[in-house]
């Protein structure tokens, strides 16, 4: 038999709703959301908005002038007591991502390295070595949320977040890591930058990195780091996807 | 009708309802920040709800005009004048080729800071993911995915059938009052300690001069106190969200927020209070007031029955000559009258 589903169902005002399955990253937390999000896209109520899955939660955006509060409510329960064990399964595709780490790229490498007491070298080999697992874009287009991070790379957000962020820029936020995909501010630990364009409209695929792609970040330095820039405008470069498993 | 950017003003973007339906890629809503006001400019002049408009900020552009159609000017009173001579906001006027809008800016007293320049037709640019808003950050939709520079020329899309002249009854436009935000408590709000709950809530917070499309912050000298730390597991951040990061002030998250985020969230703004919000100019005091969601879903419909309200005030037949409030035995009625012969 399986084991009941513990969920929580949020206001987030007047106009949507969390349904929260409990704050981890986790691949079986993460499978439920995308369950929910499955069965309300397959079968959607008159009202219903727009659906936004996060590592733990499905945000349930409605028209109160469409839908009651207790119709809605009830739905999600009953919506949460039907969602079986069986999760999405996890994606194949590997995105394998070049980083320039550290000096003017990477400003808060010292930072990470001082609170996990690794030296650099240390920080940037568990970072790359990490199975680290893309469980939802959002923040902007194409900021991939990546759980997976070895755990002694854990370091906290900044307090005051900053103001601007270079685009591409790599980082550390408490247990996840992830990208900045375009210029904006925010509060987590820069470590590194890509040297290509993780959201360009004007590409296909829009966002390099993809909820449900694995992905291996190796480190580069400044020569590689131009090549690939470079490459990336004359089309020598390729985004690098590879079948999970496949041979490096 | 052709808009013609003699001086773009200080912010000037296109802007509708927002781009929905995107987020799941992390792609912001963006659109107006007073939706209200947006939606009134735009049932005045008979266009669809979501037509989009000019957002306007502080101090406006200079517009010319090319070809007939009308424009309402809606939200913040920038003082509007047209050829040189003033215009009243949420009023339709005619317009014809050659004509030149400017805004002498922030009145004073100030009565707020975004207008919104709807012409009939809408500002005709392409739609991106559903939308016509500009979203700046990723470069994204309006006019280039820019704010508006001079020499800019923007068409508008098919004439609508507007009628110069028409009005928003004052009962019948947003409020703008600077009564306290009301705010519907969670998602997180147990991440607060009860103390920290009561000083959000009785706080007189300062509006931070770094607000902007994408949040307003707020100055206190009293910090509220998390249970165990600003983070979470990142999760979606609704409009008007209040996070509270590690620094103990609020930021409410507005137009352009970002679709998640993992700071603590104690409360949404109610959408109503989130336009009015967006008037407000940096150093104005700001209060918030707890309300359920039932009840916030209650100002909803109250909403909904003026937008409904001034939908038949523009379409109604000429000949009423007047409107009024009345109260009897407790409940309110919007009476009109007309003249018969």
């Amino acid at each position: 038999m399986s084991e009941k589903i513990e969920a929580k169902i949020l206001p987030a005002g007047e106009t949507c709703m969390f349904v929260d399955f409990g704050e981890k990253i986790d691949m079986k937390i993460n499978g439920y959301v995308q369950a929910l999000k499955k069965a309300l896209s397959e079968n959607p109520f008159e009202g219903l908005r727009e659906l936004v899955p996060t590592y733990r939660s499905l945000s349930i955006y409605f028209d109160p002038l469409v839908i009651d509060l207790n119709a809605l409510r009830s739905r999600l329960y009953d919506e949460v007591e039907k969602l079986s064990e069986n999760t999405e399964k996890a994606g194949s595709i590997e995105i394998h991502v070049p980083v320039f780490f550290g000096g003017e790229f990477g400003p808060d490498l010292q930072d990470v390295c001082e609170h996990t007491k690794l030296s650099e070298d240390e920080v940037i080999n568990r970072y790359c070595n990490s199975e680290l697992y893309c469980f939802m874009n959002g923040f902007t287009p194409g900021f991939p949320y990546l759980g997976g991070m070895d755990k002694s790379l854990e370091t906290p957000r900044l307090k005051n977040p900053r103001e601007f962020i270079p685009s591409n820029s790599v980082a550390i936020g408490g247990a996840q890591a992830g990208a900045y995909s375009i210029a904006s501010p925010g509060g987590w630990r820069i470590i590194g930058r890509v040297p290509y364009d993780l959201y360009d409209p004007e590409r296909e695929p829009s966002v390099a990195i993809q909820a449900g792609m694995w992905v291996c970040f190796y480190p580069v330095d400044m020569k590689r780091y131009k090549e690939i820039e470079a490459g990336i405008k004359s089309g020598e470069y390729k985004i690098e996807y590879k079948q999970r498993g496949a041979e490096k | 009708m052709k808009l013609i950017i003699e001086n773009p003003g200080s912010l000037t973007t296109v802007q509708d309802l927002g781009r929905w339906g995107s987020q799941a890629l992390g792609m912001p809503v963006s659109g107006a920040m007073d939706c209200g006001a947006l939606i009134r400019g735009n049932i005045l002049l008979n266009n669809p709800d979501n037509s989009a408009a000019l957002e306007i900020t502080m101090t406006g552009p200079a517009v010319k005009f090319s070809g007939e159609g009308a424009i309402a000017i809606t939200g913040a009173d920038l003082q509007p004048e047209l050829n040189g001579k003033k215009i009243e906001n949420w009023k339709v006027f005619e317009i014809k080729t050659g004509d030149i809008l400017t805004f002498k800016g922030i009145s004073n007293p100030p009565r707020g800071l975004r207008s919104y320049l709807c012409v009939s037709g809408g500002i005709d640019v392409p739609v991106i993911m559903g939308s016509r808003s500009t979203y700046i950050k990723a470069k994204t939709g309006g006019f280039k995915g820019r704010k508006l520079m001079k020499g800019d020329e923007l068409q508008t899309g098919p004439e609508s059938n507007y009628k110069a002249g028409k009005i928003c009854p004052e009962n019948l436009r947003p409020d703008y009052s600077n009564a306290p935000l009301r705010t519907i408590s969670g998602p997180q709000d147990d991440y607060i300690k009860p103390e920290g709950i009561k000083t959000f809530f009785e706080t007189e917070y300062k509006l931070s001069p770094s607000s902007d499309r994408m949040g307003s912050r707020f100055e206190s000298e009293i910090k509220i106190e998390h249970v165990k730390g600003a983070d979470i597991i990142s999760d979606a951040i609704p409009l008007g969200a209040v996070q509270i990061p590690g620094n103990g002030l609020p930021i409410v998250m507005m137009a352009d927020r970002q679709t998640t985020g993992g700071y603590v969230k104690i409360g949404v703004v109610h959408s109503l209070d989130i336009a009015r919000l967006s008037q407000f100019l940096p150093g104005s005091p700001v209060r918030f007031t707890k309300i359920t969601q039932e009840e916030g879903i209650e100002l909803s419909k109250l909403e909904a029955e003026k937008i409904k309200l001034l939908r038949n005030e523009v379409s109604k037949s000429e000949n009423i000559t007047g409107a009024m409030n009345i109260t009897v035995n407790g409940k309110k009625y919007y009476v009109t009258w007309g003249k018969i012969e």
